[in-house]
């Protein structure tokens, strides 16, 4: 299922191309969301043969009575279809039961429940207990993918805006942490192809029904908290699982591959200075967007695939660059290297790549953290 | 490996309240450039520039950090090493001036003496405009901190901020090293060495952390 390098050129992103050249920290070409699927659209290329028999299994699982949710994990493991993405995240997350027959009204009953959260809470925003929150978010959102035309429309930093401050005051240990606006951005994506066919770079969301629109607010809203549960010792105050993430990052690469580590000792790199964003946006700002949805795909099938198995992702994803790493020759070299990582024309290919590698090192040192320890 | 290309480098930190326009003055200085929507700094991020300054070369490692209150405790850990601090705030947003005192707080507790300039951002409207000129010298007199006022979006006054910053670093240097080589010559002198002043010495010879 490979798309060769057709990710990097489209007519439609020849104005955003222009305005990115003043951005040098971004690739200088947009990730193309419209070609993050790994399987065709009505104006690509047909399916292979493989990949249509995958999403014939796909489709069989969803089906029911009763999704063998084990299997949907395994076949999802290395990338869903795009027509069936939006409902296997959905009961991944454990937002939707397996139970085919109840799915309608839970989904109904999450939406109302959501809804009725905005209403009951999203007027307290300007309180003065509540303004700090909603200040930053405020600010944040603007700067959310401002490359991407989709989000700069004001119905969807709307959307955004509600889904973060009903997040972040009922999660009062963490609140709102920058990092987690990032997060929502592939549940939208994802949501809203749930409605379209087209491109979702451009896509106006108002073309939209307000019913399908609102859908896709509150399941991502649920989705976005599912994730969060499992990594919010990420925000909370000193972020601990952070700074133990980057610990444990450092640990593993001394082991797996020992002249990286050594020479970033030397040139006095220190780990917390380039990964700490890698485990705070969860590589988001490292990959296009594309690949982080590709990158999704497991994690949500992996157990503690977005606090545990992403660790292993940044291992994997560090020695990559080894060659490039061992080739600069003082400390800002190495900075501006890691802090800038050629990703750009990334696409599945690469991330099935990174993930391989990733599971080779958990199953070499998954439960023996004694094993990575120097 | 090649000599160095440069007679110094300087390790600068820019801090401030989110959204006061850190990367932003940073991107100006560094590429000479500007968007309206930068995506938010998350850790730090990191640039180089160099410059001649007095016959030398001078080159500039600066870092940018994240604004939000949740990271201080990692971006504490971004001073080590450091040998200026610009703090940042809006002169159309008083909050963000309000809080340079909590800056100045932060940069003592993380460093025994460090060159520091305190940068006014966004001053290039003046409807908009609601922190005075004035009270922002007579407060950087009160703290003994220069203050300047800038536009990383009209490119005003940013790249006069970062050199006369610059010069203010490389004169702290010069200075240290001058009072370190006086002590020298003092020491060779002196038959009798007291530990106590020399332990003063190593501690005034740090620069931070």
């Amino acid at each position: 299922g490979k798309q060769g390098g057709n990710y990097c050129s489209t007519h439609s992103t020849s104005s955003a191309l222009h305005r990115q050249r003043s951005l040098p920290h971004r690739p200088p070409v947009i990730p193309l969301v419209a070609r993050m699927a790994d399987q065709n659209t009505s104006g690509t290329p047909a399916m292979t043969e493989r990949e249509a028999s995958r999403l014939d299994k796909f489709k069989q699982l969803l089906a029911g009575p009763n999704t063998d949710l084990e299997e949907l994990r395994k076949l999802s493991w290395s990338g869903i279809p795009r027509q069936v993405r939006p409902i296997t995240w959905k009961l991944l997350s454990g937002y939707l039961p397996a139970n085919a027959e109840r799915r309608e009204s839970v989904l109904q009953r999450k939406r109302q429940e959501y809804f009725g959260f905005i209403q009951q809470y999203y007027n307290s925003r300007n309180d003065e207990n509540h303004q700090d929150t909603y200040r930053q978010i405020h600010i944040d959102i603007p700067r959310t993918n401002p490359l991407i035309p989709l989000f700069q429309q004001a119905s969807v930093q709307e959307i955004f805006e509600r889904i973060l401050f009903i997040w972040a005051i009922r999660h009062p240990a963490s609140g709102y942490v920058q990092g987690i606006n990032d997060l929502v951005t592939p549940f939208f994506v994802v949501y809203v192809f749930e409605y379209i066919e087209e491109e979702v770079e451009n896509f106006d969301v108002s073309s939209l029904e307000e019913e399908a629109l609102r859908n896709i607010e509150a399941d991502s809203f649920w989705c976005m908290s599912k994730l969060l549960d499992g990594i919010q010792d990420n925000y909370t105050f000193a972020q601990p699982g952070i700074q133990r993430k980057v610990k444990a990052l450092e640990e593993l690469v001394s082991r797996i591959d020992e002249s990286v580590h050594r020479h970033m000792q030397h040139y006095e790199v220190e780990y917390l200075q380039f990964a700490f964003r890698w485990m705070n946006n969860l590589l988001m700002r490292e990959l296009p967007l594309r690949c982080t949805i590709r990158l999704w795909d497991t994690y949500q099938a992996e157990p503690e695939g977005f606090s545990h198995f992403h660790l292993y992702v940044c291992a994997a994803f560090l020695v990559k660059w080894r060659k490039e790493i061992l080739e600069e020759r003082d400390f800002q070299g190495l900075m501006i290297l890691l802090q800038n990582l050629p990703t750009m024309h990334w696409g599945n290919e690469e991330v099935s790549v990174l993930l391989a590698e990733a599971y080779r090192l958990k199953f070499a040192f998954a439960d023996a953290p004694n094993h990575y320890k120097r | 490996m090649a000599g160095k290309d440069y007679n110094h480098l300087f390790k600068l930190l820019i801090i401030g309240d989110s959204n006061v326009g850190k990367s932003s003055l940073l991107l100006r200085f560094a590429d000479n450039s500007f968007s309206g929507s930068y995506i938010t700094t998350i850790g730090v991020d990191f640039k180089i520039r160099t410059v001649d300054m007095e016959g030398e070369r001078v080159k500039l490692q600066i870092w940018d950090t994240a604004g939000q209150e949740r990271f201080r405790t990692i971006t504490s850990t971004y001073y080590r090493n450091t040998h200026g601090v610009i703090i940042v705030y809006d002169v159309t947003n008083p909050d963000s001036f309000v809080n340079v005192k909590r800056w100045l707080n932060e940069i003592s507790e993380n460093c025994d003496s460090v060159c520091k300039i305190l940068v006014g951002n966004k001053n290039d409207d003046p409807t908009k405009k609601k922190v005075d000129s004035q009270d922002a010298m007579r407060f950087g007199e009160t703290v003994g901190v220069r203050v300047f006022e800038t536009s990383a979006k009209e490119n005003i006054n940013v790249e006069e901020m970062f050199m006369a910053f610059t010069r203010m670093v490389l004169r702290a240097k010069k200075q240290s090293q001058d009072r370190a080589e006086r002590e020298r010559e003092r020491e060779k002198d002196t038959v009798n060495i007291n530990a106590h002043r020399d332990r003063d010495r190593r501690k005034r010879g740090k620069k931070c952390c």
